[in-house]
């Protein structure tokens, strides 16, 4: 018998009760952290010399307190961060369901490459001699937009999906000006996202309502008897929300054409039919994209996005500055509302620089790697992935419109849970039990209880039987009334449910010391 | 292809549970004109990463890096070192590849660092509160100013003539749908009678410290005056490590701070992704556009945090949410955060007395050259020269030599002739003497 083994038992031996108290507080690999402020003890993470500077070019105005930040060395603050992280879910870690979210998988190589120093470490405002890579990445990832979607133009600017919808909104309003028009009405289906009605009253217009029928689909005759002189656009989406294709597009198109307004198109679920359908031939006018869901730039706990929008002929013109032309000398970024070239009206800039580079950089490698042929593969297996869901579920969840085929989400109402005493809360919940994100929930807002499932085209097809399963199994309990792991769900996740009301009826958004807290209360 | 798991098998047996034939059956509510086929796509085919990394490096390599010349390059956005660390855990997964904390039970990481975002963002500009971010500082003034509006239910907003010209433009093209937008003149360099301007229909005054030009701008009186006529004072900061040094907004007055972030934390870039800083005072939290996060416990006690007051929202209030915005700028908030954490009090004080230090010792040597003049004289890293002939022609002349010497003021206000001969420059703690040296040799040869 060796040293080292003596008195160390070898069997697994009794279990750890799962109620028991830790000294530490801490569980394992689950451990509780403070805030960064109240780790600060003086350290510092950095090493910088201690310079004296004169008071003779600050003006007067050398800070007179001190911040309040806390110092920490760099072990510390990566511990930190670290024991942060692993609180969090992701989709690198697991099937990440949000409908109309698209939690695909963020390819690294696409991290590399934007952050290759020519990318990564470019100033916006260098010569533009030095930075015509740059240039000719942009000018091939417009190419890639205005192919996939069939469009003449693209405005890059637009930070995120809202902001590219307050782009084509603005491009639109600037339209109808030039046409010596006054529209002031802007026609969204009830199913749209918030940032559709959020963005038009934004824009300066007023949101007129447009009810769906029964099976999910936008009424194209309440919105055709909605158009009028006063209508300046409509914005759809389209797949829509509840995850279908509206298939009278095209007559909606001319319709809204017909009227003298404009086809806004909600491009977030453009990642169902990217590189099988073009836009620009259902008679959209706009669209943004949103190049962190349908081409992958991560989602990064909430952003930053990138939402260039694209444009009809009828709108090119009026795309915000800055505008990249190609001359004899190469390429050339045209930041002068007065130095465009002729016919081009921009209605203005979106914001400072070109837009959001790195995000470009990962899409670009996304579409490169994937090519069309890829893109096109990528839309069909996260339709064909859906529906698999849609068809194995709806047996025992109940899908309001399940009668056909879904686009890239399956939706489900709560009228399986009518009864159970199980809300569509509580069945999302249980699910973080189970190892998985919930799906989206109570959206798209015309559904009651609604249950939006977008697996996306990165899953397995074992990943998504094993899903199938536990969503199955959770569903067939709930009919039983077997509720227990339902209520108060989660019991197994970093924190139990949060006291949201309480959070917001005293609103505590920063951390302050406690002579100040005190003081204060 | 790569990034999908799918096989060929699995997919016919997907279908046969489905019922459909093939995948286009999937797609029968699509119009059949309207399914294109392959061939209407004029775009290469799938790639191996190893072709694909080999394209990308090569447009890469077309482009001058900052840290590839000696470079003095500012005007809202600013080269500085960020710590290895940063970078490695910016990409954890569980950071990188999570979605907006909407399921706060698993999404604790996340929205602790916003918590404590929130916090350093108050703390550094003297604020109450601060949201969980917007995109970028140019949006988040324009958001400032719709806010304005909002509150004083007026729609004037006057413009520092010192304020960055694109940020001038972001707010024009928004908020100008809601009100006039008034641009004062400006002497670079100098102050400006901003507050003659100032009147009862004035929602609020947009004031950059440092400005556009370098120059530090004595708010107080701005503020008091505004505040005569009922008006907000919204403070602009493009460069946020000036803040380890300098009086912050809160101290002179400011209702609401916008600010770049990208100096903390965040590359260059090429202009985005960046990180919108938006602080203001307790009262006005209601009328705040954008995410925020709050502390709460859980049904155990324990403390926690979500996302809170979300009825200011556009998922929750439509037409009547406070902004449109939906997206923050997560993960650049999480490099932000890193950063400022390993800096701590003593690092972001020393980092910036640096900045000033090197800056203060270039101007020393610009000065020095003939034909040379500083005109912006109290600055934090970044300031103004006037140039004998075009600084544009400079500057290329520079480039041409492998010096990056700086943003020429027209490139920003290209219909501004008397501003044409003018050079902005920033030094940060990343330049040496050597750049110094460089840029000196290679200035005084254009100007010879």
């Amino acid at each position: 018998m060796s040293m080292n083994n003596q008195g160390r038992p070898t069997s697994p031996g009794e279990a750890f009760p799962a109620s028991i108290a830790t000294i530490s507080g801490d569980r394992g690999l689950d451990h509780e952290e403070a805030l960064i402020f109240e780790l600060g003890h003086g350290a510092t993470g950095v090493d910088l010399p201690d310079v004296k500077v004169a008071d003779t070019r600050l003006a007067g105005q050398r800070r007179k307190s001190a911040i309040g930040l806390p110092g920490l060395s760099e072990p510390e603050v990566i511990r930190h961060y670290v024991r942060l992280s692993r609180m969090n879910y992701a989709i690198d870690s697991g099937l990440y369901p949000l409908g109309s979210c698209t939690m695909k998988h963020n390819p690294r190589l696409n991290e590399k490459m934007a952050r290759l120093p020519g990318f990564g470490d470019l100033h916006p405002l260098a010569p533009q001699s030095t930075t015509q890579g740059a240039l000719e990445l942009i000018s091939q990832l417009m190419n890639w937009l205005t192919s996939l979607t069939g469009m003449p133009a693209v405005a890059m600017s637009p930070k995120a999906g809202a902001h590219g919808e307050l782009c084509g909104l603005l491009a639109i309003r600037a339209a109808i000006a030039a046409r010596g028009e006054n529209r002031k009405r802007i026609l969204v289906p009830g199913s749209a996202h918030g940032t559709n009605p959020a963005t038009a009253a934004f824009a300066g217009f007023t949101v007129d309502e447009v009810p769906a029928k029964p099976n999910g689909h936008v009424d194209a005759e309440a919105l055709k008897a909605k158009l009028g002189p006063d209508v300046a656009a409509i914005m759809l989406t389209n797949p829509n929300t509840c995850g279908l294709f509206e298939g009278e597009v095209k007559e909606i198109a001319d319709a809204v054409h017909a009227a003298g307004a404009y086809f806004y198109c909600d491009g977030a679920n453009f990642n169902a039919i990217a590189g099988k359908v073009r836009p620009g031939d259902l008679g959209v006018d706009a669209m943004h994209i949103n190049l962190h869901k349908t081409f992958s730039t991560p989602h990064g706990g909430g952003g930053p996005g990138a939402g260039p929008v694209v444009l009809s002929a009828r709108l090119a013109a009026y795309a915000p500055i800055p505008l990249l032309v190609a001359d004899g000398k190469g390429l050339r970024l045209i930041e002068d509302q007065a130095a465009v070239p002729a016919g081009a009206k921009p209605f203005g800039r979106m914001c400072a620089f070109h837009g959001q580079m790195g995000m470009f950089v990962r899409a670009l490698t996304y579409m490169l790697s994937h090519g069309r042929d890829g893109v096109r593969q990528a839309s069909e297996d996260a339709v064909l992935s859906a529906n698999y869901i849609l068809a194995s579920l709806k047996d025992v969840m109940s899908a309001p419109f399940g009668d056909g085929p879904c686009m890239h989400e399956a939706l489900f109402d709560d009228s399986f849970l009518t009864g159970t005493g199980v809300t569509t809360l509580d069945f999302a919940k249980a699910m973080i039990d189970e190892g998985y994100h919930p799906m989206t929930m109570y959206f798209p807002l015309v559904v009651h209880g609604a249950m939006l499932i977008e697996p996306t085209e990165s899953e397995s097809k074992a990943s998504l039987d094993r899903f199938i399963h536990v969503l199955h199994t959770l569903a067939t309990e709930a009919r039983a009334k077997q509720t227990e792991r339902f209520a108060g769900a989660p019991h197994l996740a970093p924190r139990r449910r949060l006291d949201e009301t309480a959070a917001a009826r005293k609103p505590v958004l920063r951390w302050k010391p406690e002579a100040l807290k005190q003081a204060a209360e | 292809m790569r990034y999908l798991p799918l096989t060929p098998d699995d997919r016919r047996v997907m279908l046969a549970r489905i019922g459909a034939p093939d995948v286009d059956a999937l797609f029968r509510d699509v119009p059949k004109p309207a399914l294109a086929p392959l061939s209407a796509f004029n775009l290469p085919d799938t790639q191996g990463e190893m072709e694909v990394e080999r394209a990308l490096v090569k447009l890469a390599a077309r482009n001058v890096a900052a840290g590839a010349a000696p470079f003095f390059c500012g005007a809202g956005a600013y080269k500085h070192h960020v710590p290895s660390a940063v970078d490695h855990l910016i990409q954890r997964s569980e950071f990188l590849t999570s979605y907006t904390p909407y399921q706060p039970e698993i999404a604790q990481g996340t929205l602790q660092y916003l918590f404590e975002f929130q916090t350093q963002v108050a703390l550094l500009t003297g604020m109450d509160v601060a949201n969980a971010s917007l995109y970028d500082g140019s949006t988040a003034t324009a958001e400032a100013v719709l806010m304005a509006q909002r509150i004083t239910k007026r729609g004037k907003a006057i413009l520092s003539g010192g304020l960055h010209p694109h940020y001038a433009e972001t707010v024009e093209t928004v908020a100008g749908l809601f009100g006039s937008m008034t641009r004062s003149a400006v002497t670079p360099g100098q102050p400006e009678d901003i507050i003659a301007l100032i009147d009862e229909d004035t929602a609020c005054v947009v004031v950059q410290s440092p400005d556009v030009f370098g120059l530090i701008r004595n708010l107080r009186p701005i503020a008091d005056a505004a505040h005569a006529k009922g008006a907000l004072l919204i403070a602009v900061v493009t460069e946020v490590v000036s803040l380890g040094l300098l009086e912050p907004p809160g101290a002179q007055g400011a209702d609401i701070v916008a600010a770049e972030g990208q100096s903390i934390g965040n590359g260059l870039n090429f202009g985005g992704p960046y990180v919108g800083l938006f602080a203001t005072r307790e009262k006005f939290l209601r009328q705040v556009p954008g995410r925020l996060c709050g502390e709460t416990v859980d049904a155990e006690g324990r403390r926690g945090y979500v996302l809170t007051l979300s009825t200011r929202e556009q998922h929750i209030r439509r037409e009547k949410a406070t902004s449109n915005i939906c997206t923050n700028s997560g993960l650049c908030t999480l490099a932000f955060t890193i950063h400022l954490s390993l800096l701590g009090e003593e690092g972001l004080t020393r980092l910036a007395r640096i900045n000033h230090a090197k800056a203060s010792a270039l101007a020393d040597r610009l000065a020095a050259i003939a034909g040379v003049e500083v005109v912006t004289q109290a600055f934090f890293n970044e300031f103004t020269v006037k140039l004998p002939k075009p600084a544009a022609q400079v500057v290329e002349a520079l480039a041409a030599k492998g010096v990056i010497a700086g943003v020429p003021a027209s490139r920003l206000l290209p219909r501004d002739k008397a501003v044409e001969n003018l050079l902005i420059l920033a030094a940060t703690e990343t330049n040496t003497d050597d750049d110094f040296a460089a840029l000196t040799k290679a200035l005084s040869g254009a100007l010879a």
